[in-house]
Formats: C-alpha cells, structure tokens, sequence
C-alpha cells in the first residue's frame, strides 16, 4: 500500500505543500479583485446610471397572460370556454395600511370573513411586490362601485382576466377535468416562468393530461410607473402564444344520451368508434359540476361532493374497478376455440352444479335452483344463455396461463393508455400476480373464479370497452384516445404492436352468438331488440358487489340495495360491420340485461342515427 | 480502529492546555463564522420582505449547523481520515438511489425522501469528495504517480456525473472543483495540469452539445445577452445589477433597497441576496463582506499549513478554496459575469441544508487545527 513511503520526505512535502496553498492563495485573492473590479464599475463607475433607472424610471416587466386553448368535441361543439373575470388585487406594498385598506374595502362591496383568511393565506405564498387575489368574480356593479372609490383605495385595483368556463356543465366533468388555483405542491414542481400570468393549472383530466398544450407560452410588457406602481406607459411588449386548442372523438350527443340514461343511477359508460380507438362517450355517474372549482371552491360545497355516498368526484370510467362478471365470456370462448379446448360442436349437460376433483362443495350456476341449463349446451349457448357451467369446464381446461396471457391482449390487467391521468389497471390474475399481491400459489378453483370473471378478476369501465373493441375489430389493438387533433392537427391512431392472432371463424362463431345474445329469444340481452333496424352483439354480465356465501341464495330482497350485484354490458354494433363497440356498469343494477343493456342501446342508437344522418348529408 | 479515535486525552504532558485546545474550537474560525452568519440574518431579514419566519427557520439552521460543527471538531482527524471512504461509498450509494427512488421539484431530481425528513446525497458529496481524495493522497508520496491519479480523478468524475445528471450543474461543479483541489495541493504534476486545461478546453463542446439540458444551454446564452429572456433569467440578471449599482458607495440603508424589491427579483432571499445586500450596504457592505470571506479563508489556510498530517493539509486547503468557489460562482453570476446557476452565497443565502454542509466542513477544519501537535 504505501509504496514510496520509504522516501517520503516529511519536511521536503511540506514545503511542496506550502508553495501550492500559496499559489493558490494568489488565484483567490486575484478572482477576488475580479469581483472587486466588477462590482467597482457596477456601483461607483457606472452608479449615476442604475441610480436614475432605479428612482425615476420604474420600469417593469409584467407578465402578459395566455389564453389556454379551447376544447371541442368531435362536431366543433365547444366544451371548455375561457370567459373574462374580474377579480380584486392588492398589493400590500403599496397600501398605506393593509388593514384600514381590507376595512375600507368591505364598507364598499361585500367581502367576507374568509375571504380575507383566504387572502392572508396567499399573502403567505406570493412574492414580494405581486398582485394578491382577494375577491374573484366582481360584478359590473362592484366594478363600478371600486372605480369611483379608487383615490382612497390606493394599493387595491381590479384586475381582468380569462378563467375557464364549462358550459355543459356536469356533462364532461370527469373527461375534461377542470383547472384550479396553483396549490402550494403545485408550485414546487412547475417551471414558474411559464405560470408568470397565470394562477390557474389542469387539476385533472384532460386539463391535467395536456397542461402542456393547453397552457400557451406566457408573453411580457415592459412598463413604466409611477411612485405609486400605477402603470404610466407600456414599452415595450412580446406577444403571449394561446394554448394549443384540442379536439376530441367525444360526441356531445352521444354523451348527454348517455347521461340521461345513467339518471338517478351509479356507474359508468365508455363507447368507442373501433377503427381508430377514438372514445365517443365516456360518462361516469353520478357527475358534479367543474365550474365550482375554477376560482376555488367553498368548504361547503366541496365537503358535499367528497362525502357523498355517490362519491359523484370519483371516474368510474377509468378508476371504477369491476368484477367483469360474464362479460368476459366470449373472450374465453375465443380462446377455448383457438386452442382446441372445445369446438362448436361440444356439448354440456347443466343440472346447475359443477364438482371439481378433490373439492366437495359444488360452483353453482346462476339459476341452479332452476336445474341448470339442461342438456346440449354448446358454446353458442353458453354465450346466449350465460351458462356458468360450461365455463368453469372450458376455463379449466384452458388453464389460467393462456387465459391471463390472451386477457391481456384484449386489454384486461393494465392501463389502456387512453390520455387521462390516473387510470386504474384492474387485475387480470395468473400465477405471478397473486405470488406478488397475496404470497400463495394458484389453485384450481381460482382459475374456476376467473373463467366466470369473478375472484380475483377487476376491470375497469374503459376496459371492458376496449376489451369489446378488440374483439369487434377481430382482434386489431388500438390504444383508446380522447384528443383527435391538436390545433386542427389529427393525431395518429395508436395501433398495437401486433393484433390478436385468433381464427377467422372463430371470431364468426363468437360474433354470431353474441348478436343472439340480443336477437334471439333465449339471449340475456333480448330485451333491447325490439324494434331495432340495425343489430347489436353484446353479451351481459353480472357482478357482486358483496360477497355471498355459497350456501346462500342470492335475495335482493333481503338486502340493502347498496348490496346489490352490479350489472354489467359489453357491445358493439351494427353487428355485421362493427363500427361503435361498448362497455359499461350499472352499480347495483341487479341485471345487466334489464338494467344496463336498454343503455348501451339508447346510446347506440344515437350514434346509429347521427351517422345515418351524415351519410344522407354526404350523399 | 484505534481506541483512541474516541478517547481523547484531555490534557498531554506538555500540550496546550487552554480552554479552546481542551474544546476543540478555533477561536478566530468561530468569531468570523459568527460574524457572517449574523450579517446573512440581518440582510435576508431585509430581503424576504422582512420576514421573521424566514430568519427563524435560517437561524434554527444555523444553530443546528453550529452544533454539528463543534460536535465534529471533537474527534480526531484521523477517525475522519479512516471513515471517509465509508462515507463516500454510501454517499455514492445514494446517489445512485437517486436516480431510481429520488423526488425532486422543477424537473430535478435531488432528494431522498426518509419520510422523517429530506435528504440531499449531493451536499453529503461536498464534503465526502475531498475527505477521501485527501485520505487516499495523503497516504501516498508526493507529488502522486500517475496510478494514484486515475484513481482521484475516477473517485472525482463518478459523483460529479451522476449529480450532473439529476441534473443540478451548480453541486456538480462545486464537487469537479473540490477533487481537483485535492489532487492540486497533493502536488499534481505540471504535465497533468496542462492535460487537464487542455481537456477542460476540449470538453466545452462536448458538454454543451450532448451534457447540457436546454435551459442550462439558455442560461449561458442568457448571460451573453439578458435582453432575449425577459421575464427568466435574463430579467434576474437586469434586474440584479440595476440593484447592486444603484447600492452606490454607502448604499441605500437596511431594509430601504426599494429596487431589488420592487421589482420583483425572484429569488431574491436564495441566490440572489448578494443583490440586497450591494444595494442597500453599497459597495463598502460588498467589500466589508468580501474581507470578512477573505479572513475566513485566510484563517483555513492557515491551519491547512500547521496541519499535522498529509490528510488535514489536503483537507484543510480543498475545504478554504472550494469555499471561495461558492463565493466567486454566486457573486459573479448576480452581477452578470458568470452564468446564471443554482449556487447559494455561504451564510447569507436562505437553505438550510447547505448550511449544515457548510458547517460539517468547517467542523473538520476545527479538528484538523486543534489536533495535539505530534513530536
């Protein structure tokens, strides 16, 4: 190790030390001249000019606020709108006494208790010198009124500026988001250059998603003032670049269709137009109105919103996580034909109950009181008629493996990607997931669970939408997208890296009995065909919301309704030449034929008739 | 371990037995550090708007770092000497975790979250740098072999990269500059340093086509000229040398620099608070303070000389010099010579960490300059 210690010369590396340590010294004490000089010439050579510039000429660089780009639906409907506000500011620097000035200000218009809390609050946060909110949203009256009284009102001024506005209200409150003031977390994280003039940034959804679109470039005045700060004249100004404006596949139609039809009712829809995996609708109710947050909401209010038993703040669509129930049956059945586990012409005998080797207690099947399905039932009915048995047999036989493997080419077990934040993945189980989340091995009757979309298995609204796409569009993966086009720009269609690879007249066989689903008179779903002039293939599901031991009978009559199983449907249509496809939940709807495919269809037959009708009109 | 790395004697037959010697303390070192920390105080009081919770946060800082800086100075340079690869490995483990588990604001990625507080692994590499470059040199002949180089160099350039990465320029130079100190006192040979300055010069190109982020690069351009970044950092430095020259000689008293406040200098209490105190002491509060840094560094080089061993020399001198780096950096870039990057002015900046940092360092100045003189 220490090689050369034999000579190492205590004395000689001291002064070898020295005479470095000196060198440096000189350095330092010749970069401190630099400073010296500079500062030099900065304050005495060249002081009479900052001197002037500081005390007559106040000159300021004032932020010049963009606009935030709009939003549109597919039919150029605007859907968030930026409107003129006008607020009242102080800057307590330049008041003579803040609080004669607060006092002076509430004997000309209404200023509250917390208004004045709110404003200390900001007071906190801002910087020296810059305008402080205290009231938003003055009346031309209070305008007025602040206008005649501005002489002895010095430090206080009104102050113009855009602030959101959502017209349809509730209708798109989860999609598009809303903005809201820059909260103290917030202000950690941005580049503040780009937020000089404004104090409002996307919360969540779209307005969160394309902050960065949305926002605009901030542009800058030079100004001059008085002793005062008041604005004498403007030198010089650089432009601010609006927002980029953003489009969206959204149908306002479409939308309050399906808003309508979730009334009085939780849960949530997603419909998508195939091709281009663009989201026609997407509605989780109940829904709140975004408005209220734009200048900050009360307490009050939001407390109403949080700790509602509807939990309306909540996105179903995206963050709602479902057992898929029966919905995922023709996804399993694609599989069980692609793998040869069973073939059209296999056949089951249904007595309602279905015994696993080794396990004594039976699954049932949904109307096993009712003695099963009976004899004969293929695929095609176990599709129509939801038969739980044949699944349990086909899911086995399929093995959990291919079943999470193919579940997550339709789309099941991982974020979609849509461009929204914070969506859910839900879980498609296998062996791994449920080493890592619950530390045991698979067993047997977890696949028998999963094979009906129970146990394990969650998915979200928007999945099983897009789980109902894949499987309309036989198997081409498209990655769900609000935005259409930016600033007028289309966007590209996000395809998959590969589709799914299943047969032709597998997906035949399955498209087929999932239009019986609805048209024919054994279907789940046979409610909703009446008077159709198109056809729907859809398959319905049903979910429980609390878990029911299997001893007992499942009675809505018996318990709160809070309890009961949501219904589930999955959709797409015109069934020959799919063009929309569908999923959706109704929380606690019992059924998913009665209560959640009459939705689906309403929906579809909006879209149905808004494109029949454009067809007329290109013709 | 040596037991008497923790067991000091309280008094040696024939030492020094006063009160500061018994103490560890350094009596000058403590007086100037007082001093400056009293000056920071008074002005950021001054330039945050006058407020009293700022100086409360930065005076609990200080008495923290005070503290700490005693607590260290009382065990021997050697244990620092046999630690400090230790320290530097788990700074270096830090770092890296960082990278993957790091939080961060304004696109920067710095802290580890510990959930009791934040911790930031490239102050701990302030001082962990130049502790080992000097244990590992001291321990070598002088000047170093060309072996023992590479090694400093690589023991230099791995913490300086990944904190360049997070990305903060302003820690990643301070750490380059203390290495090569290190390597520099240790007797560097005139070839490497020729080598070195030609490499530097070679790898400005190289750093601003491939290293630099965007705004780093704006920032450079900012200071060639200020008028193109308005409302950035161009305004900051516009605005930033309007208020020191208009500080003038005597400047325009406490608390009464309307200019640096007016107009709304953003950072006016961090990075910029050299600009407060120009304005409103003058250029005879910049020199008053100037000469207050000066006898600081004086004083460190001082006990770099008298140091007893290889490893307090190296240390000693690279802790004096890195801390005149801060100074030049930041003073250089308010007043419009140096391009804008996030560096604090020791003492009178606010942020508490730095100033921990700041006082570790001095708190192994103080060992190194009272450890018992060895016969």
């Amino acid at each position: 190790m220490r090689d050369g210690a034999a000579f190492s010369d205590p004395a000689r590396e001291r002064m070898m030390f020295a005479r470095r340590l000196l060198v440096t010294a000189v350095a330092t004490l010749l970069l401190t001249i630099v400073l010296v000089v500079r500062y030099f010439d900065l304050q005495i050579s060249r002081y009479e000019d900052f001197a002037t510039q500081s005390n007559n000429n106040r000159v300021l660089v004032r932020p010049v606020a963009p606009s935030r780009g709009l939003i549109y639906d597919r039919n150029s409907k605007l859907i968030a709108d930026n409107r003129p506000s006008y607020n009242l500011t102080i800057v307590p620097e330049r008041s003579v006494d803040l609080d004669k000035l607060l006092a002076d200000l509430g004997d000309v218009i209404s200023i509250s208790e917390r208004d004045i809390e709110r404003f200390r609050k900001r007071l906190k946060q801002r910087r020296p010198f810059e305008k402080t909110s205290l009231r938003f949203n003055l009346s031309e009256e209070e305008r007025a009124v602040l206008a005649v009284n501005g002489h002895r009102l010095v430090g206080a001024q009104t102050s113009a500026r855009l602030k959101r506005f959502y017209p349809d209200g509730e209708l798109f409150a989860h999609v598009v988001g809303y903005v809201g003031r820059i909260n103290e977390r917030e202000s950690q994280t941005i580049e503040t250059v780009n937020y000089r003039g404004t104090d409002s940034i996307g919360k969540i959804g779209l307005e969160k998603f394309y902050e960065q679109q949305l926002l605009g470039e901030v542009g800058s005045e030079q100004v001059e003032t008085n002793a005062l700060g008041r604005v004498t004249r403007v030198l010089d100004k650089t432009g601010a670049v609006s927002g980029n404006n953003l489009t969206l596949h959204l149908d306002s139609n479409l939308q309050q269709v399906g808003h309508e039809a979730f009334k009085d009712k939780r849960g949530a829809l997603v419909a998508i137009e195939i091709e281009s995996g663009g989201v026609l609708a997407m509605i989780s109710a109940p829904s709140y109105d975004p408005n209220l947050f734009v200048s900050g909401i009360s307490q009050k209010n939001y407390d109403g919103l949080l700790y509602s038993l509807d939990r309306p703040l909540f996105d179903r669509a995206i963050r709602g996580q479902y057992p898929p129930g029966s919905t995922i049956k023709p996804m399993f059945g694609l599989i069980g034909l692609q793998h040869n586990v069973v073939t059209p012409r296999y056949k089951i005998n249904d007595n309602g109950y279905f015994y696993f080797k080794g396990i004594e207690r039976p699954w049932r099947d949904h109307n096993f009181a009712r003695g099963g399905h009976g004899e004969g039932v293929d695929l095609a009915k176990a599709i129509i008629e939801s038969c739980n048995i044949y699944f349990y047999g086909l899911g086995i036989k399929t093995g959990i493996d291919l079943l999470s493997d193919y579940g997550a080419q339709f789309g099941l077990g991982a974020t979609t990607g849509i461009d929204l934040p914070g969506e859910k993945r839900g879980i498609m189980p296998n062996r791994a997931w449920k080493k890592g989340a619950r530390g045991q091995s698979w067993f047997n009757g977890d696949t028998i669970n999963t094979s009906i979309g129970q146990g394990f298995m969650l998915a979200t609204p928007l999945q099983l939408a897009v789980m109902s796409a894949r499987i309309a569009s036989r198997g081409e993966v498209r990655t769900p997208q609000l935005v259409k086009a930016i600033n007028g720009q289309d966007q590209p269609v996000l395809k998959g890296d590969k589709d799914i690879t299943i047969s032709d007249k597998h997906w035949d066989y399955v498209h087929r009995a999932m239009e019986d689903v609805v048209h024919s008179n054994r279907g789940t779903a046979r409610s909703i065909s009446r008077g159709l002039s198109y056809k729907i293939a859809g398959k319905t599901g049903t979910a429980q919301a609390i878990s029911i031991d299997a001893e007992d009978k499942y009675d809505s009559t018996k318990i709160a309704e809070r309890q009961w199983d949501h219904a589930l449907f999955i959709a797409f249509a015109p069934a020959d030449d799919p063009k929309i496809a569908i999923g959706l939940i109704v929380e606690n709807g019992e059924h998913g034929g009665s209560a959640a495919a009459p939705i689906a269809r309403s929906v579809i037959d909006a879209y149905m008739q808004s494109n029949s009708s454009t067809a007329v009109a290109e013709r | 371990m040596h037991r008497n790395d923790f067991v000091r004697q309280l008094s040696s037959p024939g030492g020094d037995r006063r009160p500061s010697r018994i103490m560890h303390i350094d009596i000058p070192l403590l007086l100037i550090l007082i001093a400056l920390c009293s000056i920071g105080l008074a002005v950021l009081y001054s330039a945050s708007a006058e407020s009293i919770f700022y100086v409360k946060r930065q005076a609990t800082f200080m008495v923290i770092g005070l503290f700490a800086m005693i607590v260290i100075a009382q065990f021997q340079p050697r244990l620092w000497e046999r630690w400090s690869i230790f320290i530097y490995l788990c700074g270096l483990l830090s770092l890296v975790a960082v990278l993957f588990f790091g939080v961060g604001a304004k696109g920067a990625q710095r802290w580890l979250d510990l959930g009791v507080t934040r911790f930031q692994p490239s102050e701990l590499m302030k001082i962990a740098v130049p502790m080992t470059l000097a244990s590992y040199l001291g321990k070598r002949h002088m000047p170093p072999r060309f072996k023992h180089v590479t090694i400093g160099v690589i023991a230099t350039l791995i913490p300086v990269l990944l904190v360049a990465r997070q990305p903060d320029l302003g820690t990643s130079l301070i750490i380059f500059s203390s290495g090569f100190f290190a390597l520099f006192l240790a007797g560097l040979g005139k070839r490497y340093l020729l080598s070195t300055a030609l490499l530097a010069m070679a790898a400005v190109p190289t750093l601003w086509f491939y290293v630099m982020y965007d705004y780093q690069k704006q920032r450079v351009l900012t200071l060639l000229s200020p008028e193109q970044d308005k409302l950035g950092a161009g305004w900051n430095i516009m605005q930033s040398t309007t208020a020191i020259g208009s500080g003038g000689l005597s400047g325009k008293g406490w608390t009464e620099g309307t200019q640096s406040q007016l107009n709304f200098l953003p950072e006016s209490h961090t990075d910029f608070i050299i600009a407060v105190l120009a304005e409103e002491f003058g250029l005879i509060g910049v020199l008053g303070m100037l000469v207050l840094y000066l006898l600081l560094i004086g004083r460190c080089m001082i006990i770099a000389l008298n140091a007893q061993s290889m490893f307090g020399r190296i240390m000693a001198g690279t802790i004096s010099l890195t801390f005149f780096v801060y100074i030049f950096v930041n003073m250089g870039m308010v007043s419009g010579i140096l391009p804008v990057v996030g560096a604090p002015l020791p003492f009178i900046s606010y942020g508490g960490t730095a100033i921990v940092t700041l006082f570790l360092g001095f708190g192994i100045l103080m060992a190194i300059s009272t450890e018992p003189k060895r016969i």
